[in-house]
């Protein structure tokens, strides 16, 4: 961690400290509105994060990421309401399974060859099958539904994720920070380069000794794992799972949209595509009810039109050009 | 002799096409070998057979001591054989700086040692300059050098050159010419090419192994290859005796 700080320059040191400060003191002047919508881009930048980490560094296009945020948010619910089992203990358990379907749609896609777009379908199938099976799974709740029942005793129990508005928000800021200082320090590493590599081009980093199918396998492992914790806080903060919503294709999509537009295979795009999206989908809601047009899809169709402006605008991405603008933008693979 | 390279009578068949047919030969540690041939010749697909591409159908290919044929790519390369690829494959997004040091990075885990040895490596190619520069901007020879850099940053103990004059000007390739023959004359790199070229052939080779429809025809120094009647029929064509 000594190391990343000491590779940036004043500009970016001053800046990362600026946003990190506000951030932490944040809910001294906001208020609850304003908490619940920060605390919804920092697990967007979190799962954005891990979706970058296989897509944006190593390559591999995953449509279906919204399966890890499930069956993280699964496994650790299940295990909290039938079992007692606390989410920090749950965490691991979650991570541990999706992880492993991780590792079995790597496997099934690499070993055989089903590359690009027929990789991003199998992501998608599987995240479909993972829905109907969760539809019908009597001791989840089944499609009515997986709730985590309120206790009064249990508040504060910060360790069991039993709190507030402020400890939710808090938790989404160090998921957040975490993954940004873990994707910084592995792109930096020899494995990151090996996925840049591997991204680039497959058969040239073969020739220069890389193990591409190893390398392609821990990228899916590491961030299949790392959106099933996003899983266990989704769970733990809205207290109810249902598997036509949580496994939806739509939420794979929303996992995706803040990395594109923040800046694919950046550090810090997916930060920033969180905090362009976020607010803008919030900002339509009041906008539509305050001009009297809330009709079912207005939203929709402002948010896709000022995407598509972004996009072809900034079509590598938000960050890249606002860094440079700051002055704090530097090539990295 | 100690032979590093042996390929003993490999063939390689796609469908009715014998492409490769019962081809031998050895390279010694520290030489230069060529290997020529008329476009069609199999030149190509004896090469990625060495270098783990395809599999041969018969035959075996040694180095080191260890039987290498039907490796994977990055198998063969982390024993000690780096490739270029006859059209260039650079990483399009990346600095030249961070193409060389992804093949430095085989042998260190440490990303700033490789990024040294890098260095090493660009200011031999020419290439140091042009550190920062995206990949995809170079120009060709700028492109050509930069495969030979990323291929030599993996230590290899066999360099396998896949027609890397190629489209180079004259003196593009004199140039090349000179930096691979200091390369092996400094630090003994053995190297097997593939080449078109023939100035660059005559300059280099202190062997050359000449294939046409597959087989191999002829084996012996350039001079007497370029001699050989069988070569100038096949081959070189009558204008290269005047």
């Amino acid at each position: 961690m000594t190391r990343l700080w000491l590779g940036m320059s004043e500009r970016q040191r001053a800046l990362v400290g600026i946003v990190f400060v506000l951030l932490v003191f944040a809910p001294l002047v906001a208020d609850r509105y304003l908490i619940s919508v920060l605390t919804l881009i920092l697990y967007f930048a979190y799962v954005g994060q891990a979706w970058n980490l296989m897509m944006g560094y190593a390559g591999q296009l995953s449509l279906g990421h919204a399966l890890y945020v499930g069956l993280g948010a699964y496994v650790a619910a299940l295990l909290w309401v039938d079992f007692g089992v606390g989410p920090w203990l749950g965490v691991f358990v979650a991570v541990l399974v999706a992880a492993s379907f991780g590792a079995f749609i790597g496997w099934l896609g690499f070993r055989f060859g089903v590359e690009g777009v027929y990789f991003a379908l199998l992501t998608i199938a599987f995240a479909e099958f993972t829905r109907i099976a969760f539809d019908h799974l009597g001791f989840a709740g089944g499609s009515g539904g997986l709730f985590i029942p309120y206790q009064e005793q249990r508040l504060g129990e910060w360790w069991n994720l039993r709190g507030g508005q402020i400890l939710f928000y808090y938790v989404a800021l160090l998921l957040a920070v975490s993954a940004v200082l873990l994707v910084a320090r592995l792109t930096r590493s020899r494995l990151g380069y090996y996925w840049v590599a591997v991204r680039e081009d497959e058969a040239a980093a073969r020739a220069l000794g890389i193990n591409a199918f190893r390398a392609k396998m821990t990228a899916v492992i590491i961030s299949s794992g790392m959106t099933a914790v996003g899983g266990v806080f989704y769970a733990f903060y809205y207290n109810n799972l249902f598997p036509a919503q949580i496994f939806d294709i739509s939420r794979s999509i929303e996992i995706i949209l803040a990395p594109i537009v923040g800046g694919l295979g950046t550090v810090f795009g997916p930060v920033v595509g969180a905090f362009i999206l976020t607010p803008l989908g919030e900002s339509l809601i009041t906008l539509t009810e305050k001009l009297g047009i809330n009709v079912p899809g207005v939203k929709a169709v402002f948010y896709g039109a000022i995407l598509m402006l972004i996009i072809f605008l900034r079509p590598s991405g938000v960050w890249p050009w606002l860094a440079r603008i700051l002055g704090v933008w530097e090539r990295r693979p | 002799m100690t032979a590093l390279l042996s390929v003993e009578t490999v063939s390689k068949r796609f469908r009715g096409l014998l492409a490769v047919d019962r081809v031998s030969f050895d390279v010694a540690a520290g030489e230069i070998f060529a290997v020529i041939g008329p476009n069609g010749a199999g030149k190509t697909t004896l090469f990625n057979m060495i270098a783990g591409v395809l599999a041969p159908d018969d035959g075996a290919i040694t180095f080191c001591g260890e039987r290498i044929e039907g490796l994977p790519p990055d198998a063969v390369c982390r024993r000690g054989i780096g490739r270029t690829f006859q059209i260039v494959r650079p990483f399009p997004g990346l600095s030249v700086e961070d193409n060389v040091l992804i093949g430095a990075l085989l042998h260190r885990t440490d990303v700033n040692a490789a990024r040294r040895h890098a260095h090493d490596v660009m200011h031999r190619l020419d290439l140091f300059d042009k550190r920062g520069q995206v990949a995809s901007a170079l120009t060709l020879p700028d492109r050509k050098r930069l495969e030979v850099a990323r291929a030599l940053a993996t230590e290899p103990k066999l360099l396998l050159l896949d027609e890397v004059m190629a489209g180079l000007r004259p003196t593009e390739t004199d140039r090349m010419v000179a930096i691979l023959a200091d390369i092996n004359r400094e630090s003994g790199l053995t190297i097997l090419l593939i080449e078109h070229v023939m100035r660059a052939v005559m300059a280099l080779a202190r062997r050359v192994l000449v294939l046409h429809h597959g087989a191999a025809i002829a084996q012996g120094s350039p001079e007497a290859i370029v001699r050989d009647p069988a070569v100038v029929h096949s081959y070189l064509g009558a204008e290269a005796l005047s």
